[in-house]
């Protein structure tokens, strides 16, 4: 674990039930300045939940997430906005507004919360349009432009007010290889440079093992394995090598054959036929 | 109900409070939606205004002429646009064009996580969103019941005039005397006050739509229902205090 910098977002104990289901199950880790975490992991196993508890969007059933020192998960909507101005976020979609052009996206967090004048929010948003490759595409709106591109405006405007935090929802899913290697650059000049910290939830392991400072894979909603890079492509967890170099087969179990889906079938017939006769039952 | 009355009590904060500590609404965006809610909407005021004056005299003169009284047309006409048809249906012209528009608005905002995005970047989505359209509405829908009550006295002035036996000076003097004042600020009152309930329904339904592009038309076609049915009520509550009451 790096534990150079000031920890800059502290989880402990982290807990979310939808129900009786355990999303997030006692999860804890620590995040410092300057370093660059990657969460991965399959398909629904919580990595959007444990971001937006990150952001504060959600509330937890238990535990607590402090963010650059101070407890967010008590904090009421007025109190989180003060420690949102710190961080930005890259959502998955770019989530733009779309009655407004790309420019005034990127320019929407300055001229709500700076004093600036608008030849300089002008100057600011053309910078940082020019850092994820958009030069010239301020005027147009976003349903004209293309998904990738929508994405990296949504960087630019998480990026507009230089935050120390930045969080990314899948990053590079559905830019170009190219694109992908600009966007990847840029997270890892920002971490180096500026002592900005980043958190990336990721599915694309060749970005995540560029970018990444350390690892944290999801599973079952608990911390299957956390290191560094290296650490985790070594990891000799079965979840892991399977996860990180794509394979079909192994313990996650995401497809299920013909055969496996008799053999669960003869193994937990009861809740299916239980409902089938009450529901007959009703409706003869 | 309870995200209804939060979303009342955080507009009312966000008007009157907010300012006093430094946070003011910017003005720009209010202009640009009375120009969607009001301006746009004018067209469709108009035709509904004209036609609605115009049946007003043609029921009143099928009715009063039997009775030898076709000089009270004009007075009909009137006082049923400034007290009741006026209001009522140029509110309902707004909640089918307007309100239906803005809760489509903010549900696919909702949906498409623009919402989260703002609340992400500290800025509150109340502020930025609902009191622009808060203001332009509770605005434009007393200045369209104005024009539309305008617009439908000259209705009846077409019908008295080309089929009647009106002069213009006559149907003017006529119905000027058969209003009061308080006919067009009860009038007035009663567009304020459906504005509120218009774009508060609206937003509300809007900001909590959840399930995609099937909750966005759910929430679209609940804030539609549930801003007439109140709107109504509404008309029929103010119009017995204002005219029962005392």
């Amino acid at each position: 674990m790096n534990n150079k910098g000031e920890a800059i977002i502290e989880v402990n104990n982290l807990v979310r039930r939808f129900g009786d289901r355990a999303v997030l199950d006692e999860l804890s880790f620590n995040v410092h300045r300057g370093e660059t975490l990657v969460i991965m992991g399959g398909s629904g196993c919580g990595k959007s939940t444990l971001l937006r508890h990150l952001i504060g969007s959600m509330k937890p059933t238990s535990g607590s997430v402090s963010l650059f020192g101070e407890e967010i998960t008590e904090m009421k909507e007025r109190e989180i906005e003060r420690v949102r101005l710190r961080f930005g976020m890259l959502f998955q979609s770019g989530a733009l507004l779309a009655s407004l052009t790309v420019g005034e996206n990127v320019a929407l967090p300055l001229l709500q919360h700076t004093n600036k004048s608008v030849d300089e929010i002008e100057e600011i948003v053309r910078e940082k349009l020019q850092m994820v490759g958009l030069t010239g595409f301020e005027n147009l709106k976003p349903d004209e432009i293309s998904g990738g591109m929508k994405k990296r405006v949504g960087l630019a405007r998480a990026l507009a007010l230089d935050p120390e935090l930045l969080f990314s929802d899948e990053p590079t899913s559905g830019l170009d290889p190219i694109m992908t290697a600009v966007v990847d650059q840029l997270t890892q000049k920002l971490t180096q440079g500026s002592h900005m910290t980043a958190v990336v939830v990721s599915h694309d392991m060749t970005s995540a093992f560029r970018i990444a400072t350390r690892m944290i894979m999801l599973g079952h909603g608990s911390i299957v394995a956390e290191g560094t890079p290296e650490e985790i492509r070594n990891s000799p967890n079965a979840e892991v090598q399977q996860f990180i170099n794509g394979r079909a087969d192994g313990p996650i179990p995401l497809n299920l054959s013909q055969e496996d889906h008799k053999d669960h079938q003869l193994v937990r017939p009861r809740p299916f036929r239980g409902a089938r006769l009450r529901f007959h039952h009703k409706n003869p | 109900m309870k995200n209804y009355l939060r979303l009342n009590l955080s507009l009312l904060y966000w008007i009157f409070v907010a300012p006093f500590t430094g946070q003011f609404f910017k003005i720009a965006p209010v202009f640009r939606q009375m120009v969607f809610i009001g301006v746009r909407a004018a067209p469709m005021v108009a035709l509904t205004a004209f036609s609605v004056g115009v049946t007003l005299a043609m029921q009143a003169a099928h009715s009063l002429e039997s009775l030898g009284a076709e000089m009270y047309i004009p007075d009909l006409v009137m006082l049923t646009l400034l007290r009741e048809m006026g209001p009522v249906l140029i509110a309902v012209i707004v909640i089918g064009r307007s309100g239906s528009a803005v809760a489509a608005e903010l549900g696919t905002m909702k949906v498409s996580e623009e919402i989260e995005a703002l609340q992400v970047m500290a800025i509150n989505p109340v502020q930025f969103l609902v009191v622009p359209r808060f203001l332009a509405m509770l605005v434009m829908l007393p200045a369209l019941t104005i024009f539309g009550n305008y617009i439908g006295i000259l209705g009846g002035w077409a019908v008295c005039r080309f089929t009647l036996d009106f002069n213009t000076a006559g149907y003017i003097m006529r119905a000027v005397e058969s209003a009061d004042t308080w006919d067009l600020y009860s009038g007035m009152i009663k567009s304020a006050v459906f504005a509120w309930l218009v774009i508060t329904i609206s937003c509300n339904a809007g900001l909590n739509v959840e399930g995609g592009a099937e909750g966005v038309g759910q929430a679209t076609t609940s804030s539609v229902v549930q801003a007439l049915l109140a709107m109504l009520v509404m008309n029929a509550v103010l119009t017995g205090v204002f005219f029962f009451a005392s």
